[in-house]
């Protein structure tokens, strides 16, 4: 069953070398064998968007991904973005406007948005479209549109 | 008082700042060593005899330690039942943890495959040989209902499981009396809860203590370790369950799954700790669904449009099994005893019918049959409304029930007190420029755009008491404790029997023992989701935690501080009247300076008790208690309001805006309060627009895949404005009633309303939800031809 594969990739911002399975999804990967849990999957097959981690700076499904696929690849969790400090904003934001209720729709709602404030100015129609593969059944979105808006507000300098 | 007070202040919830580090502690993010994994074998047939089971070649796969079948599991886990007291015609066959003879739902396990890893449990399963005798399958409730029906089940001897009437007044006259009467069917689509985090438990068994520890993503943790004790047939004490972060509940995560069962099951019979999470595709055919239902509604009015009398008749779908242990009745109950419970109406006359289906169980999801009576109840407003040449919301205006003071009954029966309709509507209307809408409409019909307005107005049972599931012998709690600590350093530790999947009643909790205590909140440290470390009591369910949790708490704290307040004033030789505590420190009414600390009454009460001079030392650990049991619970109520536009070239819809206005009495923290609302609406619009089970009538799901079954998602949703009347309930101290359904109860009701609005030029009234594409398109149609 096993056909294992080396892989040498970045995971947050250090080197990482592994022997993978196949078949095995990033998000498997990242949560089973290097015990990263703050990926999160809520379905395998590509909508929910609980797996959303950024690969090169793209906010990518790790459950349509394999393992193998990162090999020479960027990969930020959200360990990594929150280590590094460049979500802080939009976490805080979150916290404040408790845009997250069990929080398990949150990581890969983080992933989406980090990715979307790397560019212009977002209207919140911008942001709501932005969101649209992320399911989260607690919040109804409403506040997570707000707190996105509020810190792209902020990075462009202005007003929210 | 002092002028920080946390009690209705918007304080963010203390969790969240670790969920959005990624630093959640879900179920399936928890270590073990030696750790083995579940896959199931699930029937693929509605109903069918399992006639021989082949796991030799299934076993001998790598990885796999064992390969368990329902005859396997039976040596250690007890059959049970759903029984209601009061419902002794609800009859629902012995269940085990996986099926014994015959299957009777597609989705129902059948064989476990332990393995190392799930992947390699999963690829086991493919071996497993099941010979089947396909039998006949019910599906469709109207199809259950026919006389010479096959049963769902062989244990059966008819599919009906309730049939349950209410007559008050005299309907039938009040028919034959009414100035206007109005009549409509009413289908409600299969739904389920689709909890982003899947169900998932992990079980660990240690047979020398014959201890068994439970990690389960569940909101009743106390309910479960009865449950499970019994079964297992293990002392309570030595069973152990920890509700860790849970991903969404919503009710689904109520019932003791056959699934989960045989997860603990095989915990105790291998002695290896095993883990279950279920994946998108088998939670679809496996968590209980809700709300199937067909009505067909009638109201009477009068001249001066006051509402007289409505007759009901529901049926409803429990699935194959009656949800354990609470039952699959609520729906279709509350669907019939909560319909026009806003409104003054002396007569109704009901009967509602459930029957058993080839389909999984049907059970708890958010709101529990009282948006099926709210939308029935509102449609058939707004047709009279239409009959009269009545504003809809003047219609409403005349109709509501005033127990601004006086405690009353509606006609199915709802205990109501203290509501506050009127004010609701009033600011309704204004918070949504109710009359600029109207004319606005106007203006968009000549244009050919085709936009509706509908209102919605409801009571929310909130704070159910143990009259519900107490009358019916279901061991399910309505009790909320607290325990209250003055821990040795000073800090206080608040154990509740609560739990909290991300409503934040953990904080409200948090918010309401600091200012009770006078203490800072951050030294408040609250435990919950841990029958080890908690209080028994009942959990999350019914719109409970602050408002019963809350209440237990304050009880707590006030006794705490006249436990502090005594050992201080001997202490310092002063009444405990003359002092009070602020801040953590105690002070002498007389004097601006703190006399002492929390921490130095802790150090005392703790290390040198030889210091105070009296006979008894206060208790510094107190346990408080609360049900309401005056009441069956505590009505809420409110108005909603949605704002939609139909393209009836696409049949497509689009929710343009929403408005809430809420009276859940005393408000503790607005930030918490206003999102449980918006995520219900959300939960409600879902209902009628998209969601649904789509079952053949071979009983096959055609879309279990999140792909396939639609939910509502960011760019479709509108923003929810929210507004709140406050008029504290009398039956607690502290005044809060529930709000966590509240959005769930009205939405539906409210898009059904607005969408039907925007269709009266068309003379089309919908009548199946959701409110589907085709379905707008295909009642279009038939108006046309
Ligand atoms: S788990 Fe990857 S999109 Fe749902
Ligand atoms: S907060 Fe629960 S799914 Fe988004």
């Amino acid at each position: 069953m096993t056909d294992l594969h080396s892989i040498a990739f970045m995971l947050n911002g250090k080197s990482v070398t592994a022997d993978v399975d196949a078949r095995l999804h990033l998000a498997d990967f990242l949560r089973h064998t290097l015990h990263l849990t703050g990926t999160h999957i809520g379905c395998e097959h590509g909508v929910c968007g609980a797996c959303n981690v950024l690969v090169d700076g793209r906010s990518t499904r790790s459950c349509l991904m394999l393992a193998v696929q990162v090999d020479g690849a960027h990969v930020e969790t959200i360990e990594g973005l929150t280590a590094s400090g460049q979500i802080a904003d939009l976490q805080a934001a979150f916290t404040a406007r408790n845009a997250l209720q069990c929080g398990y729709c949150t990581p890969g709602v983080l992933a989406t948005a980090a990715e979307l404030l790397t560019g212009n100015k977002p209207t919140r129609d911008e942001i709501r479209d932005a969101l649209s593969g992320n399911y989260c059944r607690c919040t109804g979105y409403h506040a997570i549109v707000d707190a996105i808006e509020t810190v792209a507000g902020k990075r462009h300098g202005g007003a929210p | 008082m002092t002028a920080n007070l946390k009690t209705g202040a918007s304080l963010p919830r203390r969790t969240a700042a670790r969920l959005v580090a990624g630093k959640g502690r879900y179920t399936d993010d928890i270590q073990v060593a030696g750790l083995l994994h579940v896959a199931f074998v699930r029937s693929s047939y509605p109903h069918a005899r399992l006639k021989r089971i082949e796991t030799r070649a299934a076993a001998d796969m790598p990885g796999v330690v064992a390969v368990l079948t329902g005859n396997d599991l039976a040596k250690v886990c007890a059959p049970w039942q759903t029984q209601l007291a009061l419902l002794p015609s609800h009859l629902s066959p012995p269940q085990m943890p996986m099926a014994q003879g015959e299957a009777c739902w597609q989705g129902e396990a059948i064989v476990a495959v332990v393995a190392t890893s799930r992947a390699l449990a999963e690829d086991a399963t493919e071996s497993v040989e099941i010979e089947w005798e396909e039998l006949p399958v019910v599906a469709d409730v109207q199809a259950a209902a026919l006389a010479d029906a096959p049963v769902v089940h062989s244990a059966m001897t008819s599919n009906l499981g309730l049939d349950h009437t209410v007559s008050t007044g005299d309907a039938e006259a009040a028919f034959r009396q009414a100035a206007v009467t109005v009549e409509h069917t009413f289908s409600f689509d299969r739904q389920t809860g689709v909890t982003l985090e899947p169900r998932t438990i992990l079980a660990e068994f240690d047979p020398r203590l014959q201890q068994l520890t439970i990690h389960h993503s569940h909101q009743v943790p106390h309910q479960m370790r009865d449950i499970f004790a019994a079964q297992l047939k293990l002392p309570l004490s030595n069973v152990r369950v920890v509700a860790p972060d849970v991903g969404g509940a919503f009710g689904l995560k109520l019932a003791a799954y056959p699934d989960e069962m045989a997860v603990a099951t095989i915990a105790v019979l291998l002695e290896r700790p095993v883990k279950f999470c279920a994946d998108r595709l088998e939670a679809f055919v496996s968590d209980n669904h809700a709300r199937e239902a067909k009505v067909h509604g009638r109201m009477a009015v009068d001249a001066d449009g006051r509402l007289t009398a409505m007759d009901v008749s529901v049926v409803s779908g429990f699935g194959a099994y009656s949800a354990y242990p609470r039952g699959s009745v609520g729906e279709a109950l509350q669907a019939v005893h909560m319909v026009a419970a806003p409104y003054k109406m002396a007569h109704l006359r009901g009967r509602v019918r459930g029957y058993f289906q080839n389909k999984p169980p049907s059970g708890v999801l958010r709101a529990v049959g009282q948006p099926i009576a709210t939308t029935v109840t509102e449609q058939l407003l707004d047709l009279a409304a239409r009959r009269l040449s009545l504003d809809p919301a003047e219609l409403r205006r005349r109709n509501y029930v005033d127990t601004a003071t006086a405690t009353a009954r509606s006609a199915g029966g709802i205990v109501l007190a203290e509501l506050s309709l009127e004010r609701c509507h009033d600011r309704l209307l204004q918070l949504m420029d109710y009359a600029t809408l109207r004319q606005q409409q106007r203006m968009h019909r000549d244009k050919g755009i085709y936009r509706g307005i509908g209102l919605a107005a409801f009571i929310e049972q909130t704070a159910v008491g143990p009259t519900l599931y107490g009358a019916q012998n279901v061991r399910a709690s309505a009790q909320e404790t607290c325990r209250l600590t003055l821990e040795a350093d000073g800090a206080i530790r608040c154990a509740t029997s609560i739990t909290d999947q991300g409503q934040g009643t953990s904080t409200a909790l948090a918010q309401i023992v600091a200012d009770a205590l006078g203490v800072d909140i951050e030294t408040v440290e609250i435990a919950t989701g841990d029958t080890q470390l908690t209080p028994f009591g009942g959990g999350a369910w019914a719109s409970r935690g602050t408002a019963l949790g809350g209440e237990a708490a304050l009880r707590a704290a006030r006794k705490l501080k006249e436990s502090v307040l005594g050992i201080a004033g001997a202490l310092l030789q002063t009444e405990p009247d003359l002092l009070k505590i602020e801040d953590g420190r105690i002070y002498n009414t007389a004097s601006p300076l703190p006399q002492m600390s929390l921490a130095d009454i802790a150090t005392t009460a703790y290390f040198k008790a030889h210091l105070v001079a009296l006979t008894e030392l206060p208790a510094l650990e107190i346990t408080e208690s609360f049900a309401p049991r005056d009441l069956p619970y505590v009505a809420a109520n409110g108005i909603q309001a949605a704002h939609v536009e139909v393209d009836v070239e696409l049949g497509t819809i689009r929710v343009l805006d929403f408005w809430v206005v809420d009276d859940c009495g005393r408000v503790i923290n607005p930030l918490l309060v206003d999102e449980q609302i918006r995520g219900g609406v959300v939960q409600g619009i879902g209902a009628a627009l998209y969601e649904q089970c789509i079952y053949g009538a071979d009983g096959q799901l055609e879309n279990g895949s999140l792909v396939d079954y639609l939910v509502p998602m960011a760019s479709e949703m509108p923003d929810i404005h929210v507004a709140h009347v406050q008029t504290p309930t009398s039956a607690t101290t502290l005044g809060a009633r529930g709000v966590g359904e509240a959005g769930t109860v009205g939405a539906a009701a409210a898009i059904w309303t607005a969408v039907n609005d925007a269709l009266t030029p068309f003379g089309v009234v919908l009548s199946e939800q959701p409110f589907t594409p085709e379905r707008v398109l295909d009642a279009l149609a038939a108006r046309k031809d």
